[in-house]
C-alpha cells in the first residue's frame, strides 16, 4: 500500500504524542527515587537537580526506618488494607450479586437507591455526625467502615455478574445447590479477575487514605500513612523557624518512595486483571 | 378473586401472597443483601436526616431534634454568600473544576487515540502501562514529587531555570502559579488512567467502518474525524455529565495536601472550607448549610446535564 505523505505525518504524531506522555510519566518518578539515593551533600551541590546519583547511599532509607512515627503509621495502613479490603470485598460481593438478578424483586428499587447516593450526598459535617454517633472517632475502623462500598465498584462488580450465563444459574439450581453455594462455589472462582481488580481498588484505596483519617481521626499515634507522610514532606514547606527537626530532602524523597513502593510491586502483577476488569465494566457502565 | 388454574403469570394473586412467593423463592439473596443495606442506611441515608441542623442551631447536648430552629431559616447561608472572601471560594472551585475538567477530558482523548493507532503494539502497551501508574500514587506522594520538581530552593525545574539564567518561579507559594499546579498535577496523575474509557469505546468501534473508509480513499487523519471520534461521543458525554454533575467538586484530598496558607487565596475551595470551618472550627451547623448547598446544585447538574444528553441519545440512565 502505497503511504501518502499526511498518513507519515500522522504516524509521527503518534509515535511523538506515546514518547512525550512516557517521559512526562517517569523523569518526575526518576528524579525521585534518584533524590532519595543520592548522599545530601551531592544533592545540596546540585541544588536538587541530581537525574543518576554519582554516588549511592542508603542512609536517607535509614534514617526513615530510624523515624518511629513513620514506621508506626505504616503499620496502621498495612492493618487496615488487609482488614478493609477484604471486608470491603466480602460486602460488595454479596451485595453485588443478587442485585445482578434482576428477576428479583425489589432489585430495581435497591439500585435505584444505591445510584442515589452517587447523585446526592449528605455532606461532610452530617456524615461526620453518624460516625460519631457510633462511636467510631479514633478507631482504626472509621478509616474503612464508613466507605464499606464503593458505589463505582459495586456497579462494575454487578455488571459483571449479569454477563455470566443464564444457564449456568439454571444448572446449579436443578442439582439442587443453594444460592449461596452457587455463589461460593460456581460465580466467585468465574469472578477472579474481577474480584482481583476491585480488590486492587480497595487496596490502594486504604493505602492512600487521607481524608477519612483527618476527618475522624485527632490523635497523632494513630494516624495512617499518608497523613504522616505528608506533614513530613511539608515540615521546612510549612515553618522554616519551627523548632522540630527538619527532616533532610532525601529523606523526604526516600519516604515519598517508601510509601508507594507497594504498589508499585503489585501493579504488575494485577495490572493485566484490571486492565480486563475495567473495560468490561466501563463498556457495561 | 377466582382461582386461575394457571401459575403462568403472578398478576392474580394477592399482594400479600406475591410477597410471600417471592420470599420463599428469593430468601438466601435478601439474606445477602442485609450487609449492604445497613451499610446504605447508616452511611448514606441516615446522615440525610442530619441535614436538617442545616436549618437549626446545633447545640451537642441538645442533640440534632433538641437543637431550636435558626430565624431566619436561611441564616447560614446568608452568613456564607454575605461575605466576599466567600464567593471567592466558589469562585475559586469552579475555576478549578473547570479547568480539571477540560485537562482531565482532552489530553486524555489524544493519548487514547494516540495509543489505539499505535501500529507497535508492544510500545503501545508498555506506554500504556506505565501511564496508569500515577492513578495509584496518594495525594501526599504527588505532592512529594511535585516539591520536588517545582519546589523555589532546590527544586528541579528552578535549578534548570537557574542554570539557564532565568528568574526562578515560585510554584508553590504564589497565588500566580498555585491552581497552574494543582490543575497541572491532576492531569500529570490521570492522563493515562482517564483513557481507558475511551480506549474501551475506540476497541468497541466496528474495524470494518475503517477498511471502508480505507477504499474511500480516507487518510488516517480522516478516519480519526469520522469513524474514530463519533464512535467515543457517546462515552464522552456520559463522562462530560458526571464531571458536571461533580462541579462543586474540586478535589478535597488533592487541595487540602497541597495547599499552604500563602496560596489560601486562590486554593481554597468549598470542600476545605467546610472543613475546617464546619469540622475544625466545630461550625456543624454552617457547614452542613454549605455541603447541602452543593450537594444540590450538584443533584441539580446532573439531573440537567442529563436531560440534555438524553436530547442526544445518550442518557446516562
Amino acid at each position: 500500500m502505497v503511504k501518502s505523505k499526511n498518513d507519515l505525518v500522522f504516524n509521527i504524531l503518534v509515535y511523538a504524542i506515546m514518547l512525550f506522555v512516557l517521559l512526562v510519566t517517569l523523569i518526575p518518578v526518576l528524579f525521585v527515587v534518584s533524590m532519595s539515593f543520592t548522599p545530601y551533600a551531592e544533592l545540596i551541590k546540585n541544588n536538587g537537580f541530581v537525574l543518576i546519583p554519582r554516588s549511592f547511599t542508603l542512609y536517607a532509607y535509614h534514617e526513615m526506618l530510624q523515624d518511629g512515627k513513620l514506621v508506626h503509621s505504616m503499620g496502621i495502613t498495612v492493618k487496615v488494607t488487609i482488614i478493609g479490603t477484604l471486608s470491603n470485598l466480602i460486602v460488595t460481593l454479596l451485595t453485588a450479586y443478587p442485585l445482578s438478578r434482576r428477576q428479583m424483586p425489589g432489585q430495581k428499587m435497591l439500585m435505584r437507591l444505591i445510584i442515589f447516593t452517587m447523585v446526592f450526598t449528605a455532606g461532610t459535617v452530617p456524615t461526620y455526625m453518624v460516625v460519631k454517633n457510633l462511636g467510631l472517632i479514633n478507631t482504626a475502623e472509621a478509616l474503612y467502615i464508613p466507605s464499606m462500598i464503593s458505589v463505582f465498584n459495586l456497579i462494575i462488580m454487578k455488571a459483571f455478574f449479569e454477563g455470566l450465563p443464564d444457564e449456568l444459574f439454571e444448572a446449579a439450581r436443578i442439582d439442587g445447590a443453594s444460592e449461596f453455594g452457587v455463589l461460593v462455589r460456581i460465580v466467585m472462582p468465574m469472578s477472579l479477575p474481577i474480584l482481583m481488580t476491585i480488590g486492587m481498588y480497595y487496596a490502594v484505596g486504604h493505602w492512600n487514605t487521607y481524608t477519612a483519617a483527618i476527618l475522624y481521626i485527632n490523635k497523632a499515634d494513630l494516624y495512617p500513612l499518608q497523613v504522616v507522610l505528608r506533614d513530613k514532606i511539608r515540615a521546612t514547606n510549612a515553618n522554616v523557624l519551627s523548632e522540630e527537626v527538619v527532616p533532610p530532602e532525601t529523606m523526604k524523597m526516600a519516604a515519598v518512595c517508601f510509601a508507594t513502593a507497594p504498589i508499585v510491586v503489585v501493579y504488575p502483577f494485577i495490572q493485566k486483571y484490571f486492565v480486563k476488569g475495567t473495560l468490561a465494566g466501563a463498556v457495561k457502565g | 378473586m377466582t382461582k386461575a388454574p394457571v401459575i403462568s403469570h403472578l398478576g392474580h394473586l394477592s399482594r400479600w401472597e406475591r410477597f410471600r412467593r417471592a420470599f420463599i423463592r428469593w430468601w438466601p439473596m435478601y439474606l445477602m443483601l442485609i450487609p449492604g443495606i445497613i451499610y446504605f442506611a447508616t452511611f448514606k441515608y441516615a446522615p440525610m436526616s442530619g441535614l436538617v441542623i442545616a436549618f437549626k442551631k446545633f447545640n451537642v447536648k441538645k442533640g440534632i431534634w433538641g437543637s431550636p430552629w435558626v430565624e431566619p431559616w436561611y441564616k447560614y447561608y446568608k452568613q456564607f454568600f454575605g461575605s466576599p472572601a466567600n464567593t471567592r471560594i466558589i469562585g475559586n472551585t469552579i475555576r478549578l473544576s473547570l479547568w480539571k475538567l477540560a485537562m482531565g477530558m482532552f489530553p486524555s482523548l489524544i493519548f487514547a487515540i494516540a495509543v489505539a493507532e499505535c501500529k507497535r503494539r508492544w510500545f503501545a502497551r508498555i506506554v500504556q502501562t506505565i501511564s496508569y501508574l500515577p492513578h495509584f500514587f496518594s495525594w501526599a506522594v504527588v505532592y512529594g514529587i511535585c516539591l520536588a520538581m517545582l519546589n523555589q530552593r532546590n527544586g528541579v525545574v528552578n535549578s534548570v531555570i537557574r542554570k539557564l539564567g532565568g528568574e526562578i518561579i515560585p510554584f508553590m507559594t504564589s497565588n500566580k502559579y498555585f491552581p497552574g499546579v494543582l490543575v497541572g498535577s491532576d492531569l500529570w496523575k490521570g492522563l493515562g488512567w482517564g483513557a481507558i474509557v475511551y480506549l474501551a469505546a475506540i476497541m468497541n468501534i466496528d474495524t470494518s467502518l475503517y477498511e471502508a473508509a480505507t477504499v474511500d480513499g480516507c487518510g488516517r487523519f480522516g478516519q480519526i474525524w469520522h469513524i474514530t471520534l463519533p464512535g467515543i461521543r457517546k462515552v464522552f458525554v456520559v463522562l462530560l455529565i458526571t464531571k458536571v454533575g461533580n462541579i462543586l467538586d474540586a478535589g478535597f484530598n488533592q487541595v487540602y495536601i497541597m495547599m499552604t496558607d500563602e496560596v489560601r487565596m486562590s486554593g481554597e475551595i468549598i470542600d476545605t472550607w467546610v472543613y475546617t470551618q464546619g469540622i475544625g472550627k466545630l461550625n456543624f451547623s454552617l457547614g452542613t448549610a454549605v455541603g447541602l448547598f452543593k450537594s444540590i446544585i450538584s443533584c441539580g447538574l446532573v439531573f440537567f446535564t442529563n436531560a440534555l444528553a438524553r436530547k442526544w441519545d445518550s442518557a446516562l440512565w
